[in-house]
């Protein structure tokens, strides 16, 4: 398979240390064993995501996107920028659509970023990691190098808001998405199709400024995966996997349940399955530990022929 | 802000009956609210449903009725959490979100959105955060939050998350350093030169020049 480049903006959340640092370790594993080269774009900014607006207003926010699409124009040209973070995604990729639709608000972006050197010429594409597996690799080629199938275990797939709508993946509906199922299955695991909480919103950015509103949602979205006799809930989001995870001790001591579901992101599923470590697979870097699948990490497997 | 500003009366002045086209020059989509149909389609998609006094159907009906005081002192506004749910089901494909986004910016500007709004201040909060360095600082963003009302409540907050914060320090996913330095972009004084600039063109077009749009 030749190698597939892209431009990578990882987004704060998954930086080094960041809340979301797991992610980025396994992504880096997975795309390693795909033989997809991720290259961060030089000097990249965040972008505000859904909830900057009071402060940005509408042209900042777009001019934030545009930077790092102009950055990406510049040092890796003809490369997809690719994010790993379902609010980076769509923002970029609602910037992209409003600047294409319209002359006068490219040509007011353009204004800004003159002030920092730079040119925007509307060449990128922007995507989700999740539409390069899908699209570029496939499910046959996702299935390729496993070396551990994740048989016996229950997952719940969490697709949440922000990689499902307003853009979502090509071909899937908005209210039942197959692809984290599909991904699941193809992983071996069981997944859990019948989730009722599979696009339900965790309460995004409000978690931190509305907590009880957002964590009634978690609760849900939590106990729903339990009655599904779930092992564990997976997501595509760093967003959902951080509020699902880490509220489920503050809801325990507010509503008195019992709470303890593991959170884990696709990209850590798929690195066990081929075969990482659980440091490589970022199963380090979790407040809930997903037993099951640190099991499966530590097995060795014989050495293919 | 808080309390009304210049920015207000001047409006006041200019728009005096016709909130609808105040809306539509100056909120951001606005020009679309004339669009919709009150099917109520949107009305149910809130995951904050029960907390939005008025729902979105709602609030594009008082802007045609003029209700400029109650559309823009409401607290529903800032409940969005940019789910999308209405987005994808409006029959008239009204970009619900951003409206709502538009409203509470706007509302913020004027000085009339209510002081104490958490996601207000957290909104600006997470702006000024991302802006000053170009990219996000988690921990100032998480402690600026708890403190944001004064000193005894910040740390009785900190305390009562003490835990949750302790767990993501032991799964290395917080870093105690950024207190002192953090990620930043290295080209910062151009993305400042970038975003003023961003500020004062969407300033003029939105005829609000003589105010300063930011903070
Ligand atoms: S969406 Fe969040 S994580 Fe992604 S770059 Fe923007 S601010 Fe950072
Ligand atoms: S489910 Fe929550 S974190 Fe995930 S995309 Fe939706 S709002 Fe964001
Ligand atoms: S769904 Fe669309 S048309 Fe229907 S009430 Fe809401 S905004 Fe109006
Ligand atoms: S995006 Fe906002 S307005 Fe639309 S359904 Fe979600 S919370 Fe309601």
């Amino acid at each position: 398979m030749a190698k597939k480049e892209y431009a990578f903006y990882p987004g704060c959340s998954s930086q080094l240390r960041g809340s979301a640092s797991n992610y980025l370790t396994s992504v880096n594993s997975m795309c390693q064993t795909l033989d997809i080269k991720m290259t961060q774009i030089p000097d990249w900014n965040c972008c505000g995501a859904s909830i900057g607006y009071a402060g940005s207003g509408e042209l900042a926010r777009h001019v934030m996107n545009a930077r790092n699409f102009a950055l990406a124009e510049t040092h890796l040209p003809g490369q997809d920028v690719v994010a790993t973070c379902a609010a980076c995604w769509l923002g970029a990729r609602e910037t992209k659509d409003k600047l294409d639709a319209s002359s006068q608000l490219m040509a007011e972006t353009n204004e800004a970023l003159k002030e920092a050197g730079l040119h925007y010429k509307a060449q990128v594409g922007v995507r989700h990691m999740v539409e390069v597996l899908i699209e570029d690799i496939g499910y046959e080629g996702l299935a390729q190098p496993i070396v551990k199938p994740l048989e016996g275990l229950k997952i719940a797939g969490y697709v949440g808001c922000q990689t499902n709508r307003p853009f979502g993946i090509a071909g899937e509906s908005f209210e039942n998405p197959m692809y984290l199922d599909k991904l699941v299955e193809t992983l071996g695991a069981e997944a859990l199709t019948k989730y009722e909480q599979k696009v339900t919103c965790c309460g995004g950015a409000l978690a931190f400024s509305e907590p009880e509103k957002s964590q009634k949602q978690i609760k849900d979205i939590v106990e729903s995966a339990y009655d599904h006799k779930a092992d564990l809930i997976v997501t595509p989001c760093p967003l959902c996997q951080a509020n699902v995870e880490i509220y489920q001790s503050e809801i325990n001591k507010r509503h008195g349940t019992k709470l303890d579901m593991p959170v884990a992101y696709y990209s850590q599923l798929m690195a066990v399955a081929y075969g990482a470590k659980p440091k490589a697979a970022g199963l380090d870097g979790h407040v809930i530990a997903p037993k099951k699948l640190q099991d499966i990490a530590v097995k060795v497997v014989p050495a293919k022929k | 802000m808080g309390a009304p500003n210049e920015l207000n009366l001047a409006a006041l002045a200019k728009y005096s009956n016709d909130f609808l086209r105040e809306v539509e020059t100056h909120v951001e989509e606005g020009e679309w609210v004339k669009m919709c149909m009150q099917c109520g389609v949107c009305a149910g998609s809130c995951p904050f449903g029960p907390h939005w006094e008025h729902s979105p159907q709602k609030i594009f009906m008082m802007i045609r009725a003029g209700k400029r005081e109650e559309v823009l002192s409401s607290e529903s506004m800032w409940m969005c959490t940019s789910c999308y749910n209405c987005v994808v089901r409006c029959p008239r494909k009204l970009p619900i979100t951003q409206i709502m986004h538009g409203l509470a910016t706007y509302a913020h500007r004027l000085g009339l959105a209510p002081k104490m709004q958490p996601t207000r201040q957290w909104s600006l909060q997470f702006w000024d955060n991302c802006t000053r360095t170009g990219r996000v600082n988690e921990l100032k963003l998480t402690l600026g939050l708890y403190f944001r009302d004064g000193l005894v409540a910040g740390l009785k907050k900190a305390w009562a998350m003490r835990a949750i914060g302790f767990g993501l320090l032991r799964a290395k996913r917080l870093n105690p350093f950024e207190l002192l330095r953090g990620h930043e972009c290295k080209d910062q004084a151009g993305i400042h030169r970038m975003l003023a600039k961003a500020y004062e063109i969407e300033a003029r077009r939105l005829r609000l020049d003589k105010f300063k749009l930011q903070g």
